[in-house]
C-alpha cells in the first residue's frame, strides 16, 4: 500500500507508463551479504604492503639476507677467519666467488659473517629498544600527571645527550665487543621508542573501549597489554625499521673509527674500513661487497619502513 | 610574550640540566678507566708519578675531583693532552675546531639549500619523472654510509678521472669531495621531509584559495607554501647537526682534512683520555646549544604559538 502511494507522490514524466515501475520485495539475502571480504587491521595492512612494489623489494632482500647469513659461511669450503697469504687479493672467481682480501680471507664467507654480526647487532639493539620503550612510555603515557612529567624531563634530558658521542665514550671506557656495543648502542637509544609509544598511549587511554575495559575494575598492567599496546604496534613496528639500521650504520661507523667489533668477528663495518685503502690500488672487490651489503641493506630496511608507515597507518584504509 | 619567555626558560634548564650529565658521565668513566693515566711504558719510578698525580689533583678525594672538573670546564679548560707533549686540548681545538667548522657550516648550508629546492620540484612533480628519480636518488642517498660515498668519490673524481685532490684542505677545490661526502645524508632526508611535508600542505585549501587569487605559481610556493611545509625541517636539524658532526670524525679522516674530528679520531686510538672526555663535552656543549637554538627558534617560527600569545592578549 505504502509502495503505491509513494509512487503516486513522485512525478513520473508522462511518456514513461507507470506500469513499467514495479515494486520488489527487499532481498534479505542480498542484504545481508558482503561486498569485500572483511579483514583485521593486519590482513588489510598486510594486502596493501604486498601491493607497494619497493617494499617487497626490500622485505624479500632481508628475508634472503637472513637465511643467507644462517647458511652462507656454510656454503663455502672456507675458513672466516682462515689467512692464506699466496692468496692475497685473488678477483672474484670460480674458487673464491667474492675473491679474496688483504690477507687472501675468503670475501664470500666473510660477507655471509658479516651479515650475522650486523643483522644481530641491529635486531638485538632494536629489541631492546622497544622493550624498554614500550615498558617507560606505556607507564609515563598511561599514568599521566606527576609520573609522566617526572618520566618526560628524564627522557627531555637523555634525548639531547649526542647519541654517537655517548656511544663513543662508553666503548672507550668498556672496550669494543659484540656485547659492550649493543649496550652501548641502547643505553639511550629507547629514548625515541619511549616518545612514540607514550604519545600513542596518551592519544588512546581516552578512547571508550579504554574506559569500558576500566569500568569492568580491568587491572591497569591488564588495559597496557590487551588495550593499548596492540593499537599501538603499527608506530612502534615502523620505528623499529628505523632503529635497525640505523644501529647496522653506527657499527659500522664504529669500526671505522676503531671502535668496532673486535677479531675474530668481522661485521662488514670492519670489512668496509679494512679495505679502503685497497680500493685505490683496484682491488675493488674487496670493499664493493660489504659497501653493497650495508648500503642495501639500509635501503631495504628504509623502503620496507616507508611502505609499512603507508599500509599500517589506519587513515589511509580503503 | 610570556608564554615565550617560559618556554624559553624551560629549554635552557632542560640544556643546563643535559650539560650537567654529559659533565658527570665524563667524570664517572674517567675515574673508572682502570690504572692512572701515568702508567705509561715509560719507567718512572713512584716519587715522580705521586707528584704528577698531586699536581693533577689526582690525590684528592673523588668529590673534590669533581667539583674541579666542573670548574676546569666552566672556564673552558680542558687540561693537556697525555699523548702529545706540550699540548692542551684547548690546543687542539682551537687549531681542529676552525676547520670542522668550515666544513660543517659549508655542509649544512648545502645540504638545507638544495635539499628544500629538490623536495619542492619533486613535490611540484608529483608522481611524475623528477619525483621518482629525485626520491630514488635520495633513497640511495640515506642508504650509503658516507665513507663509503667518500671513497667512491675519491676513487671515481679524484683518482681515476683527476678532477678535484684527494685530500687536505686548502683550496675550493679541495673543499668538494668532503663536503659532497658529507652533505648527501642530510640532503636526502631533508628533500623526503620537504617533499613529504609540501604535499600535505599543497592540498589544503588557502593554497587553492591562493591560485583561485591568481597568484603566481612562484609566490604560492615560496610566499604561502614552503612556510608551512618547513616547519618540520626546523624540528630535525638539531638530529642534523649531529650527524654531520659524527659525520666529519670519519671525512676528516679520510681526507686528510686537520681539523677537531681527525684529532678526536686518534685520540681514540691511542686512547688520549683527557682529549677524548675534553673533546666529548666540547662537542656535547656544542650540539646541545644548536639544539637549544633550533627549539628558540621553532617557538618564533611556529604559528600556532603566535596565535595563543595574540588570543591570550586580547581575550
Amino acid at each position: 500500500m505504502k509502495a503505491e502511494k509513494k509512487l503516486e507522490s513522485v512525478q513520473t514524466p508522462a511518456h514513461i507508463p507507470d506500469e513499467w515501475f514495479t515494486w520488489k520485495e527487499r532481498d534479505t539475502e542480498k542484504l545481508e551479504q558482503v561486498s569485500r571480504p572483511s579483514l583485521s587491521y593486519w590482513q588489510d595492512a598486510w594486502r596493501r604492503l604486498v601491493k607497494n612494489k619497493m617494499a617487497m623489494l626490500g622485505l624479500i632482500f632481508l628475508v634472503l639476507l637472513t637465511i643467507m647469513a644462517i647458511i652462507g659461511p656454510m656454503l663455502s669450503p672456507y675458513e672466516v677467519n682462515r689467512q692464506s697469504l699466496p692468496n692475497q687479493f685473488q678477483p672474484p672467481s670460480m674458487e673464491h666467488w667474492f675473491g679474496t682480501d688483504s690477507a687472501g680471507r675468503d670475501v664470500f664467507t666473510r660477507t655471509w659473517y658479516g651479515a650475522r654480526i650486523s643483522l644481530f647487532v641491529g635486531f638485538i639493539a632494536a629489541l631492546i629498544d622497544v622493550t624498554i620503550g614500550i615498558i617507560w612510555g606505556g607507564i609515563s603515557g598511561y599514568k599521566g600527571g606527576r609520573t609522566d612529567n617526572v618520566m618526560m624531563r628524564i627522557i627531555e634530558v637523555l634525548y639531547g645527550l649526542p647519541y654517537l658521542l655517548v656511544v663513543i665514550l662508553l666503548l672507550v671506557v668498556l672496550g669494543p665487543s659484540l656485547g659492550t656495543i649493543i649496550l652501548a648502542l641502547t643505553i639511550t637509544g629507547w629514548v625515541g621508542m619511549a616518545r612514540i609509544v607514550r604519545g600513542q598511549v596518551l592519544q588512546i587511554k581516552n578512547y571508550e573501549f579504554v574506559l569500558a575495559s576500566k569500568s569492568f575494575g580491568t587491572k591497569t598492567s591488564r588495559i597496557i597489554r590487551k588495550n593499548l599496546l596492540p593499537n599501538t604496534m603499527g608506530p612502534i613496528i615502523v620505528q623499529m625499521t628505523l632503529t635497525i639500521p640505523s644501529a647496522i650504520f653506527a657499527e659500522a661507523f664504529l669500526s671505522f673509527i676503531g671502535l668496532g667489533i673486535q677479531a675474530p668477528f668481522a661485521s662488514w663495518g670492519v670489512m668496509a674500513n679494512d679495505s679502503l685503502g685497497a680500493i685505490l690500488s683496484g682491488n675493488w672487490w674487496t670493499l664493493f661487497f660489504p659497501a653493497f651489503f650495508i648500503s642495501f641493506t639500509m635501503f631495504a630496511f628504509n623502503v620496507l619502513g616507508d611502505g609499512l608507515q603507508d599500509a599500517l597507518d589506519p587513515k589511509l584504509r580503503k | 610574550m610570556k608564554r615565550m619567555l617560559k618556554y624559553t626558560l624551560k629549554r635552557l634548564f632542560i640544556m643546563v640540566v643535559t650539560l650537567w650529565v654529559i659533565i658527570t658521565l665524563t667524570f664517572l668513566l674517567m675515574i673508572s678507566i682502570p690504572g692512572s693515566p701515568f702508567n705509561t711504558d715509560q719507567a718512572s719510578n713512584e716519587t715522580v708519578q705521586a707528584n704528577l698525580e698531586a699536581h693533577y689533583n689526582l690525590d684528592q678525594p673523588y668529590y673534590i675531583q669533581y667539583l674541579l672538573y666542573i670548574k676546569s670546564i666552566a672556564t673552558f679548560d680542558f687540561g693537556p693532552s697525555i699523548k702529545q707533549p706540550n699540548q692542551t686540548v684547548n690546543d687542539l681545538l682551537s687549531r681542529g675546531f676552525p676547520i670542522s667548522f668550515e666544513l660543517g657550516i659549508i655542509t649544512i648550508a648545502l645540504a638545507v639549500v638544495s635539499g628544500i629546492l629538490v623536495g619542492i620540484i619533486a613535490a611540484l612533480r608529483h608522481n611524475g619523472f623528477l619525483d621518482y628519480v629525485t626520491m630514488g636518488i635520495a633513497v640511495l642517498g640515506i642508504s650509503i654510509p658516507n665513507f663509503i660515498l667518500a671513497t667512491i668519490l675519491i676513487q671515481q673524481l679524484a683518482v681515476n678521472l683527476e678532477i678535484f685532490p684527494t685530500a687536505t684542505w686548502r683550496s675550493p677545490a679541495h673543499m668538494v669531495l668532503p663536503v659532497l661526502a658529507l652533505a648527501t645524508g642530510p640532503m636526502a632526508i631533508i628533500a623526503r621531509l620537504t617533499r613529504s611535508t609540501m604535499l600535505e600542505v599543497l592540498t589544503q585549501d588557502y593554497i587553492k584559495m591562493a591560485k583561485a587569487k591568481g597568484l603566481s605559481p612562484w609566490k604560492i610556493v615560496f610566499k604561502h607554501a614552503l612556510r608551512n611545509a618547513l616547519m618540520p625541517v626546523v624540528t630535525i636539524m638539531g638530529t642534523l647537526f649531529a650527524g654531520i658532526l659524527t659525520g666529519t670524525f670519519v671525512i676528516e679522516q679520510i681526507f686528510a682534512i686537520p681539523g677537531m674530528g681527525r684529532y678526536f679520531v686518534e685520540s681514540i686510538n691511542q686512547r688520549d683520555y683527557p682529549v677524548i672526555m675534553g673533546t666529548t663535552v666540547f662537542y656535547s656543549a656544542f650540539l646541545i646549544m644548536m639544539l637549544f637554538i633550533v627549539d628558540i627558534v621553532y617557538g618564533i617560527l611556529d604559528p600556532r604559538i603566535k596565535m595563543h600569545q595574540k588570543g591570550g592578549k586580547s581575550g
